[in-house]
């Protein structure tokens, strides 16, 4: 990335990076140009490494005391809360942490939305997000089943049914993953499998998901392509490591209030009932995280499509960078997209409340709305927002709207060339 | 020359041939593997003693994991299903094919939408209700409202004697 080859100072270190040049990657990643615009939104991505990690650490330690079996798994769950030395601590701490995933996730997702960031040249950086936030899907899904309650049992049983809308091969599907004929013992284990396999498949995407970031290397507020290294930038070290080790601070915050406040608030009473095939619980609601897809699956009357629908509103996110078709990345030059911009929150936000609520009367109205909607943001507004919206002019760089002229020469040329004609 | 190069396809393809049925056959097993064993496939069948039921009543009994409704119908219930108009069904199956035997219905109390247990005598048909998503089924256990697309489902089931039903 860098212009000027990095060359260790002590011999012992060019002997070793000569042999593998992990200190060039950490040279790197230390004087990484960052722009010296980057608001509190960027600091995201940091506070989700960090929520890895977290979340694969307690994890680890959680399955030291778990046992994935039918008969001992709900036992075993209120083993570590009640006698594994803290086990409740660490049990809390990996299911609120889940919770602050998501909600660190969203943040992070809607920042791309509103900056432009999936647009091109980060389409790749983009796709691989999405396919991480199906992968943290899936883990939280297969976690939530683990503890083996009235909510995990179900759960399971309607995510698992959803395969039954295949057509034909469906029922053989459904009968596979289960590894019976119901969710039981065989499904038990295989989930905790996988719940155990996927946090380090998302590991090893974030790698590529960074890699895939520092090429084009950050976007910005503005939007702008800048010249890096240069008057906008700043090295990753120290600039941005304090800024993203400060807003960590602050949301270690909200997660500890979660974890020693209300560690219960974000799950459901049902799942501290042992699973019963029996009974279905009155309710079945999915964590917060998922209510609006949730609420996507319940508005359409039909099964097969209704789960089309809800597996095409997570999917037409990697087409993003395609249906957006403006040039012009931020939101804060883009007037009308602002709006609808903030209008999409809303109907996200919406899907989300009526997910929770029983699917019928008003609330099922303004679910199926607020689902048309939402394939409308994506299918026809922003396609037709790119041709159609009049933008206010860009800057040519970060330090120009203050200092005038840009220390990107390319790019001052290119405007006086314009202001000639 | 252009011979040589015909021999040399040929040992390509057949190579790629042999490898994909040799990485077939290892990649089988592996999918295999998460089909029900035999000791869930032996648990296929279960006798159920029905002599306690009385009339307007239902016990829920387990079958390969699975609730398996025997409900004994009170008149006005058997009557109700065999009113029905068969165009009126979203799933067209006539009461008598569901109910062999009228005065007991045996089936299986999944929902046919995303499989959870519907609660009795509930919904708008005063069959079954399906609180997850409602769907609403009648005496007979026939959809008639909601998002499932199918009639609950009948195992295979027979009388043993006058009181009891083997099921599976």
């Amino acid at each position: 990335m860098s212009e000027h080859e990095y060359t260790p100072k002590s011999k012992v270190g060019k002997w070793f990076n000569d042999r593998l040049p992990l200190l060039t990657l950490a040279n790197h990643l230390t004087d990484y140009p960052t722009p010296k615009n980057l608001n509190y939104w960027w600091t995201f991505g940091g506070i989700l490494t960090f929520c890895l990690i977290t979340q694969i650490v307690t994890g680890l330690v959680l399955a030291m005391h778990y046992i994935a079996h039918a008969d001992m798994a709900f036992q075993s769950v209120e083993h570590i809360m009640r006698d594994v030395n803290y086990g409740w601590l660490i049990r809390y701490i990996h299911a609120n942490g889940a919770s602050m995933f998501f909600l660190a996730v969203y943040i992070h997702i809607f920042r791309s939305l509103f900056y432009g960031s999936y647009k091109s040249p980060r389409e790749v950086i983009w796709i691989i997000g999405i396919i991480i936030y199906l992968l943290m899907m899936a883990a939280a899904f297969l976690g939530y089943v683990l503890p083996w309650g009235q909510m995990s049992f179900w759960g399971a049983t309607v995510i698992t049914n959803l395969f039954s809308a295949i057509p034909l091969v469906g029922e053989g599907i459904v009968t596979w993953l289960w590894g019976g004929y119901s969710v039981d013992n065989p499904t038990l284990t295989r989930f905790f499998t996988l719940h155990y396999l996927i946090p380090f498949l998302i590991l090893g995407l974030v790698v590529l998901h960074i890699w895939a970031l520092h090429v084009p290397g950050n976007n910005n507020p503005i939007g702008i392509d800048i010249k890096k290294p240069s008057k906008d930038t700043v090295p990753f070290h120290p600039y941005i490591v304090i800024k993203d080790g400060f807003a960590l601070l602050m949301f270690m915050i909200v997660f500890a209030f979660f974890v020693f406040y209300t560690p219960n608030i974000l799950g459901h009473a049902d799942n501290y009932i042992e699973a019963n095939p029996l009974v279905t619980p009155a309710h079945i609601v999915p964590e917060w995280y998922l209510l609006p897809f949730y609420a996507i699956l319940r508005s359409v009357p039909d099964k097969l499509l209704g789960v089309i629908a809800m597996l095409s509103a997570i999917l037409i996110l990697a087409a993003l960078p395609w249906l957006d078709t403006s040039k012009i990345r931020s939101a804060v030059f883009r007037p009308l997209y602002k709006q609808f911009y903030w209008i999409l929150v809303a109907d996200v936000l919406i899907l989300g409340y009526v997910g929770a609520m029983p699917a019928e009367g008003l609330y099922l109205l303004i679910a199926r709305i607020a689902t048309a909607y939402y394939f409308l943001h994506f299918l026809v507004i922003l396609p037709v927002l790119g041709f159609k919206e009049r933008t206010t002019p860009v800057p040519l760089s970060i330090t120009e709207p203050i200092l005038g002229g840009s220390p990107n020469l390319a790019a001052v040329k290119k405007k006086d060339s314009f202001k000639d004609q | 020359m252009e011979k040589k190069t015909k021999r040399r396809d040929f040992l390509f393809t057949a190579t790629y041939a042999v490898g994909a049925v040799g990485a077939g056959a290892v990649i089988w097993p592996m999918i295999d593997q998460m089909n029900p064993d035999a000791s869930v496939k032996a648990l296929a069948s279960t006798e159920v003693d029905v002599s306690a039921v009385n009339p307007g009543k239902t016990i829920t009994v387990l079958w390969r994991g699975k609730p398996v409704f025997i409900r004994r119908r009170t008149p006005e219930e058997i009557a109700e299903a065999k009113s029905v108009k068969l165009e009126d069904l979203k799933h067209p199956e006539k009461d008598e094919d569901r109910a062999k035997n009228p005065e007991w219905l045996v089936m299986l109390g999944v929902c046919t939408h995303l499989g959870c247990v519907p609660l009795d005598q509930k919904g708008d048909y005063n069959g079954w209700f399906c609180p997850c998503h409602g769907s609403h089924y009648d005496t007979s256990g026939r959809i008639r409202k909601g998002p499932a697309p199918t009639n609950m489902e009948i195992p295979e089931y027979k009388f043993v004697d006058a009181n009891t039903i083997k099921i599976g």
